[in-house]
């Protein structure tokens, strides 16, 4: 991308300032906008923008569940740990899950320091190359992501079984968007939600057709936006405007990358490899029916749980860790008692404060009230 | 007579006749000063009437060759910076070279010439130095450490600890070249010609700025960690905090694509050309004007003010308005997931 494009088109500070008096003007002081964020992504452009502070009283932006480091419950971690400890296994995954705590100092980090064969990958397409240069391991790659991931997990899975490949498999935790945004709604924190901002590269894969039944059935504006201040401004615009107005109903504002109907492609992808579970555990939202992903049937043979016979337990979230309330909205990052103290970006303690798209991390980073208040 | 090796092997860092062979064949040719000529075990310097400054800094860099420089001539401009931003004029180096076994000679050959070249514009020669081969897989390649000394002028003492709050902060041009150009090129990634690093010797804008902002209180280079990492430094030391202007910092438009593409801020990586000074707000201009002066400071800028802050936060003022902390750069910086 080039930089000049970025300067004068979607960050032009002119622009900024009219879309800021028209929110300004739009919000009307008696009544209140309380619009969720779904997507990690949006919540680290607002921190890293300053956007919160622009924006007039009545209007509220809430962070959501869309980090995918951040969901993945400490269970589906302590599986990863279990793998890691085999002799015969190299565990491979994103940078940021490889910090996450699972326990008081534990990490796949520190089981690496520890001895365990961990590394670190871009893509998952890194694991099978690395499954390919080491016949005699099993490498697995911990997948994790909403549907921006998974088309790629997909495809790698696809070509592992077209090649044959024998030692390579995923331990599969994506999960599904649409069903966790109407989790988050279900909930009692979700009746306090007056409308939601929904995923840009999300729906480039599903299409922004995916979330009509979500504001159909919840009666919210749901408005998918880009990731630049621009974007993110005329998102909430649109979204003041649609409350005032009582529409629900899906409007997209991420119009140059985005059509109704998504990438087929991927998504005919995702339906062939992978299958839905039963139900799905996720960090802040509790166990949700068919919200994530497992490998079809026809892919089993690279499906890690069952080629390492593992089972899932339930492990408590650490104590006084507020991530699940943060990841439903339901509290602010410097609510937490942790929060700059115990838990910060070189030593976290809930996931939320490791990824660079949870809140936690973006609230530390860029937001000199949280910190002044956690002081 | 002996057929010239393609590869380092461990005996030309024994101090044998490979060794010799190899001093006298390239490093003395490269770096050719009288003083490195005398072949003693040290360099004698001249009297010089001030105080003395000295810096050492290893240079590891992968890749070894990258646009608009190479590891050679990064080791000279890194320790001549690192002794010029104290405010004293570079009079030596002295370099320290670990080869792994098996390094193409042609390579080390390009590298010591680019080096010697560096050395020769800076006019700081290299006047001692030493060789080590390390088994193969001890070592990347190769790894250059040097080390410059320079004089100080009496009445110059620039610190970290003297920010004071209301006094100017600039920076003498673009931000972030240097770290986007290795990033993208490690990643193997074409982003254009414009994209290439910013490695220079600094000395010469160092001496004019001192020469015409007698208020000076800080230069540094901004090299590991970036804009970020120095301005966090200063304000620490100095026990302040700092506003900046995020779009009074001059980025190209090339690094800003790389920044975007590679999801990394210009102001957390590393830059080998630039510096940031610190000085009263009322010699600001004085400042700007001798940086532009130079020919590697036309882009100069003043980017913000040191404020009065427990916290010692450097917070930013957005272009639409907003205000954000500016982070300290953790680690290696890497470039994002999807
Ligand atoms: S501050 Fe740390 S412990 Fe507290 S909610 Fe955030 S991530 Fe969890």
């Amino acid at each position: 991308m080039n930089g000049k494009i970025l300067s004068d088109g979607f960050r032009n500070p002119r622009h900024a300032e009219a879309l800021v008096a028209a929110i300004h003007e739009e919000a009307d002081s008696g009544r209140h906008y309380r619009i969720m964020e779904f997507c990690g992504g949006h919540t680290h452009a607002i921190a890293r923008n300053g956007l919160a502070d622009l924006l007039p009283d009545p209007v509220k932006l809430v962070h959501g569940p869309g980090c995918p480091v951040c969901v993945l419950p400490v269970g589906r971690l302590i599986m990863a740990m279990e793998l890691a400890q085999r002799e015969e296994v190299i565990l491979t995954s994103y940078g940021d899950m490889l910090r996450v705590p699972a326990g008081p100092g534990r990490s796949l980090t520190r089981a690496r320091a520890e001895g365990a064969d961990v590394r670190m990958v871009y893509s998952p397409l890194d694991a099978l190359e690395m499954a390919r240069a080491n016949p005699h391991r099993q490498v697995v790659f911990l997948a994790i992501g909403f549907e921006t991931t998974a088309p790629a997990t997909a495809a790698v899975v696809k070509r592992a079984r077209a090649e044959g490949i024998k030692n390579f498999s995923v331990l599969c935790n994506h999960v599904v968007t649409v069903t966790a945004m109407t989790a988050v709604l279900d909930g009692e924190d979700g009746r306090r939600i007056d409308g939601l901002i929904g995923p840009g590269h999300v729906s480039c894969v599903i299409g922004a057709d995916a979330f009509a039944g979500v504001a159909r059935h919840y009666q919210r504006p749901i408005v998918i936006s880009g990731f630049e201040p621009l974007d993110m401004l005329d998102t909430v615009l649109r979204a003041v405007r649609r409350l005032n107005a009582g529409e629900a109903g899906v409007e997209n504002a991420y119009g140059r990358a985005l059509d109704g109907a998504g990438n087929k492609q991927a998504q005919a992808l995702m339906a062939e490899v992978f299958a839905l579970r039963e139900s799905f555990e996720w960090r802040g939202l509790g166990t949700v029916a068919a919200s994530g992903y497992r490998l079809a049937d026809d892919f089993a043979a690279f499906d890690a749980e069952s080629r390492f016979e593992l089972q899932y337990r339930v492990v408590p979230e650490p104590k006084s860790c507020e991530c699940p309330s943060v990841l439903r909205g339901a509290k602010e990052p410097e609510d937490c008692v942790l929060f700059g103290k115990a838990c910060t970006p070189e030593q976290p303690v809930g996931a939320c404060m490791v990824s660079s798209e949870g809140a936690c991390a973006a609230a530390y980073l860029f937001r000199r009230d949280a910190r002044r208040l956690s002081a | 007579m002996t057929k010239k090796p393609d590869c380092i092997e461990l005996t030309h860092g024994s101090g044998g006749l490979a060794t010799d062979r190899l001093i006298s064949d390239l490093f003395m040719a490269a770096f050719d000063n009288p003083e490195l000529a005398r072949r003693n075990d040290g360099a004698v310097i001249d009297r010089v009437d001030g105080r003395i400054v000295v810096s050492t800094d290893g240079h590891v860099v992968t890749p070894l060759f990258f646009p608009g420089g190479d590891i050679g001539q990064l080791a000279v401009h890194g320790t001549v910076n690192d002794v010029a931003v104290m405010g004293a004029e570079p009079l030596s180096l002295t370099a320290g070279f670990i080869i792994e076994e098996g390094f193409e000679v042609a390579l080390l050959e390009k590298i010591v010439r680019s080096m010697g070249a560096a050395s020769r514009a800076a006019g700081v020669p290299v006047v001692a130095g030493d060789t080590k081969v390390v088994e193969r897989g001890k070592a990347d390649g190769v790894f250059i450490t040097t080390t410059g000394i320079g004089w100080l002028k009496d009445g110059i003492d620039l610190s970290c600890e003297q920010a004071r709050p209301g006094d100017a902060v600039l920076v003498s041009g673009t931000v972030g070249d240097h770290g986007l150009t290795i990033l993208a090129a490690r990643e193997g990634l074409d982003l254009g010609p414009e994209l290439k690093s910013d490695s220079a010797a600094l000395h010469a804008m160092t001496k004019r700025l001192t020469e015409a902002v007698p208020g000076l209180k800080v230069m540094r280079d901004a090299t590991r960690g970036g804009l970020a990492a120095v301005l966090h430094e200063i304000a620490e030391a100095s026990g302040v905090g700092m506003l900046i202007t995020e779009a009074a910092v001059p980025v190209s438009d090339a690094v800003k694509g790389a920044g975007e593409l590679l999801g990394l801020d210009p102001f957390h990586v590393a830059n080998e050309g630039k510096l940031v000074a610190v000085c009263p707000a009322e010699q600001a201009e004085a400042a700007l004007q001798a940086l532009r002066a130079d020919s590697r400071g036309s882009q100069a800028a003043i980017i913000g003010t040191v404020t009065d802050d427990a916290d010692r936060f450097i917070e930013i003022e957005t272009p639409f308005g907003g205000r954000r902390l500016l982070t300290r750069p953790e680690g290696d910086p890497l470039p994002r997931i999807c």
